[in-house]
């Protein structure tokens, strides 16, 4: 007798919930508080920062002094995951290039995000330019639910009344460091505003909210936080679910598919655990998906039927489709203003204190829609990679006497160096709107599957002139701030060979867009509340459902129409009509 | 919670560094014997392929000889810090060449190159001559520009070897001592310092 089976379980779940990050966090959170009994399903293992954090450790605390060997992030960073996991490939199509990032933990990506926490404005869900297709829904109608994450999850900032940049409900943001105020300086030179930051780093506490403690600025929110100072899928909805009672959480659970009715709605959902390779299947009255963009499509893709016969919620043919990340660019460099400078403590928070919102008119420029930009610097914790530019840049400027000296060098000159350029470094990256376009998008490999025997993605992803056109000028406006601050570029700078800088797609993990909503059930997979047109009881919470992002990082609107979609559910029920 | 309750629950009371250390130490070390196995924050695969790459050996007694007289030659003692060799700089590089595969055919070629060349000018190994032989040679390697066509080798493995050593002395506690850096502790940032915004005219600069 064959040992194979699959454990099919009784219980019928209101919900099931796939993924544990910031929208199937979510989601789970207000269905639990709201008295529904869930089941979260997490591809990777149990992860809580206050436990598995490695806040405040010391460099020479890794053997390899925080290097990126084994996380991309570095030794220290929270991500269980990468662009690369063992034994679960994606492949790429035609040559073009994709870069998948994963972390298979509880609370998924949001672990070791960088909590920059920006709205979507008006125009980017209507945009005027014709250009891409509108969202079924506005800012005014997503407003609310903006407000209520800001309130309930915590975000600083300050108010100024940029019309596609609104404005939150803010705490106080970090003051200032000093590189930043030269970029202040040199920036607004350079006929571009600089701002306040706003994260979801807890600068105030949150009255009522015993669970949470306030930032205590080791600038380390990459790392988790212990006392669940800044937002995590899993400080902040999971764990506190879980405590409602009606939330099971189980962990190593890899998704095949949704397993439908004959009717074609949804009955549960068939996994895999990846510790013990047995197979499960789960049953609920509606399945939530929000095991991120691409992987909730691939999931949809792998979920075939007599009903679906193209796919679970992809009647429209569009699931997969319209794949966009967030373009990136950047350059690097040091001030010389700020060499010997004083020792103090200058950590700050781990989000950024300052940024640039898009500050042009696209009507008088060669490409179109903005892009933000994230400044960095400082005297910041060594680790792997630490003082090896130094020999080089000494050999830049002068040195103490005003002579200029060979690149280069050792000993106690070397030493010297080291001391006099620390803390001088300063960097800027740019993060912008890219079109989403039905050509660049993941389907089924129909010849692979990873070790687990699921079928995989295969990615078709290329820019276009609008996205390189936008590098270019990233480039351009750094390169100029740059030198309005009196700052030295010691990275490479770009030209159109490399399409000035512009990072492969996939490289910024902001991918977002591959099960559309819509109003129309024939160019759309999903309805304005993230409801399948072709599956009353299935949803989607990611980043899948967008239809097109602004330059802003998307976690904060995954939340809020997380938030909203459940809130949709609730009175769905109530009216009986799922 | 309150701010004080908040460190007190993750065993941080006191605001100095050291105590900090001390008092972060044992508390890892619990964690790990609770979880029995299960190191807190690391994948089961991470801590195998440390212990793995800790029971290897890659280099030899000789080439490990040379590594750290050229370690201290890069960064020696003077009167602020201790030398490399002092903080433990060549281990570090044997542990990073083992985790960074890709170092190695370079770090075992540059080690031979430069016994090499020491060869054909003294008739010794390079940790066998004088360090006024020794440094003759690294004069030639240690300045990119300045160095001659046919010393390019020498040259990429010292800037290797710079990169490697400033990397292993500047993320020990020496290293961060005489940098300089005095962060990663629980605090309450509140700008610059006015004595320092007072030096670089930024007094009125806002956000």
């Amino acid at each position: 007798m064959s040992d194979f089976q699959i454990k099919k379980s009784s219980t019928v779940y209101d919900a099931i919930v796939v993924g544990s990050g910031a929208g199937g966090g979510m989601a789970a959170y207000v269905l639990a508080n709201a008295g529904q009994k869930v089941l979260m399903l997490e591809a990777g293992q149990y992860f809580d920062p206050r436990l598995d954090s490695h806040q405040l450790k010391w460099p020479w605390e890794s053997p390899r002094r925080g290097a990126g060997t084994t996380r991309p992030f570095g030794d220290f960073d929270a991500s269980y995951g990468g662009w690369e996991l063992d034994g679960e490939p994606y492949t790429k199509k035609d040559k073009t290039e994709f870069e998948w990032f994963r972390s298979r933990m509880l609370g998924g990506r949001t672990n070791h995000w960088g909590r920059i926490s920006l709205r979507m404005g008006p125009e980017d869900f209507k945009p005027t330019d014709g250009l891409t297709d509108d969202w079924p829904i506005t800012y005014e109608e997503v407003k609310p639910f903006y407000d209520k994450v800001d309130r309930m999850i915590g975000i600083y900032g300050t108010v100024e009344g940029i019309k596609n940049e609104p404005d939150g409900i803010f705490m106080k943001p970090p003051k200032p460091r000093l590189n930043e105020l030269f970029i202040k300086k040199g920036a607004e030179k350079a006929g571009v505003k600089v701002i306040a930051g706003r994260g979801a780093v807890m600068t105030e506490a949150i009255k009522g909210n015993n669970d949470r403690a306030p930032c205590f600025y080791c600038g380390q929110c990459g790392r988790g936080c212990k006392v669940y100072g800044d937002f995590s899928a899993s400080s902040c909805l999971v764990i506190p679910a879980v405590s409602t009672g009606n939330l099971t959480v189980i962990t190593d659970a890899m998704v095949r598919e949704v397993i439908t009715n004959k009717d074609g709605t949804a009955k549960g959902v068939s996994y895999v655990n990846r510790k013990d390779l047995q197979e499960y299947q789960v049953n609920a009255k509606l399945v939530i998906l929000g095991a991120s963009a691409c992987e909730s499509a691939r999931i949809l893709l792998n979920s075939k039927s007599s009903a679906h016969p193209n796919g679970l919620a992809n009647n429209s043919g569009v699931v997969g489709k319209y794949l966009h990340d967030s373009t990136g660019a950047s350059v690097s460099g040091f001030l010389p203003q700020l060499m010997d400078r004083k020792r103090y403590n200058e950590d700050g928070l781990g989000s950024i204190h300052i940024y640039s919102p898009w500050w042009l008119d696209n009507k008088n420029l060669d490409f179109p829609r903005g892009y933000h930009i994230e400044y960095g610097g400082g005297m910041r914790m060594p680790s792997y990679g630490f003082g090896g530019g130094v020999s080089t840049m000494a050999g830049m400027v002068p040195d103490k006497n005003g002579k200029m000296k060979d690149e280069g060098g050792y000993g106690l000159a070397l030493k010297e160096d080291q001391r006099r350029f620390y803390g001088t470094g300063v960097g800027m990256a740019g993060r912008g709107t890219a079109i989403a376009r039905e050509d660049n998008y993941c389907e089924i490999d129909p010849n692979v599957v990873d070790k687990y025997g699921i079928p995989v993605l295969t990615f078709h992803y290329k820019w276009a002139k609008e996205e390189v056109l936008q590098a270019k000028h990233m480039q351009e406006t750094f390169l100029s701030i740059m030198k309005e601050m009196g700052g030295v570029v010691t990275s490479k700078i770009h030209g159109p060979e490399t399409n000035y800088g512009l990072e492969a797609p996939g490289k910024i993990i902001h991918e977002v867009g591959t099960i559309r909503m819509g109003d129309n059930p024939t160019k759309s997979a999903l309805n304005k509340y993230c409801q399948a047109h072709d599956c009353k009881n299935l949803f989607v919470v990611d980043a899948g459902p967008f239809v097109q992002q602004g330059d802003k990082n998307a976690t904060w609107t995954i939340l809020a129409l997380a938030m909203r979609t459940a809130e949709y559910i609730l009175s769905e029920k109530k009216k009986q009509n799922i | 919670m309150n701010r004080r309750d908040s460190l007190k629950a993750i065993g941080l009371t006191a605001l100095s560094t050291t105590v900090l250390v001390a008092a972060c130490k044992p508390s890892s070390e619990k964690e790990e014997v609770a979880a029995a196995g299960k190191e807190a924050g690391r994948e089961p695969w991470e801590t195998d392929r440390d212990k793995k790459l800790n029971s290897e050996t890659f280099f030899t007694k000789h080439e490990m000889a040379t590594i750290t007289v050229l370690a201290d030659i890069i960064i020696p003692k003077d009167s602020v810090s201790g030398s490399a060799s002092d903080a433990k700089v060549p281990e570090f590089i044997e542990f990073i060449v083992k985790d960074m595969p890709e170092h190695q055919v370079p770090m075992r070629g540059g080690l031979k190159w430069l016994d090499i060349q020491c060869f054909n000018r003294y008739e010794k190994a390079f940790i066998e001559a004088n360090s006024k032989e020794q440094i003759s040679i690294i004069d030639e390697i240690a300045y990119p520009k300045k160095a001659k066509p046919e010393m390019q080798a020498g040259v990429a493995f010292f800037n290797r070897m710079r990169s490697l050593t400033t990397s292993g002395f500047y993320t020990t506690e020496i290293g961060i001592k005489d940098i300089g850096y005095v962060g990663n502790v629980p605090n309450q940032w509140d700008g610059v310092p006015t004595e320092v915004l007072k030096h670089y005219g930024m007094e009125n600069v806002t956000i």
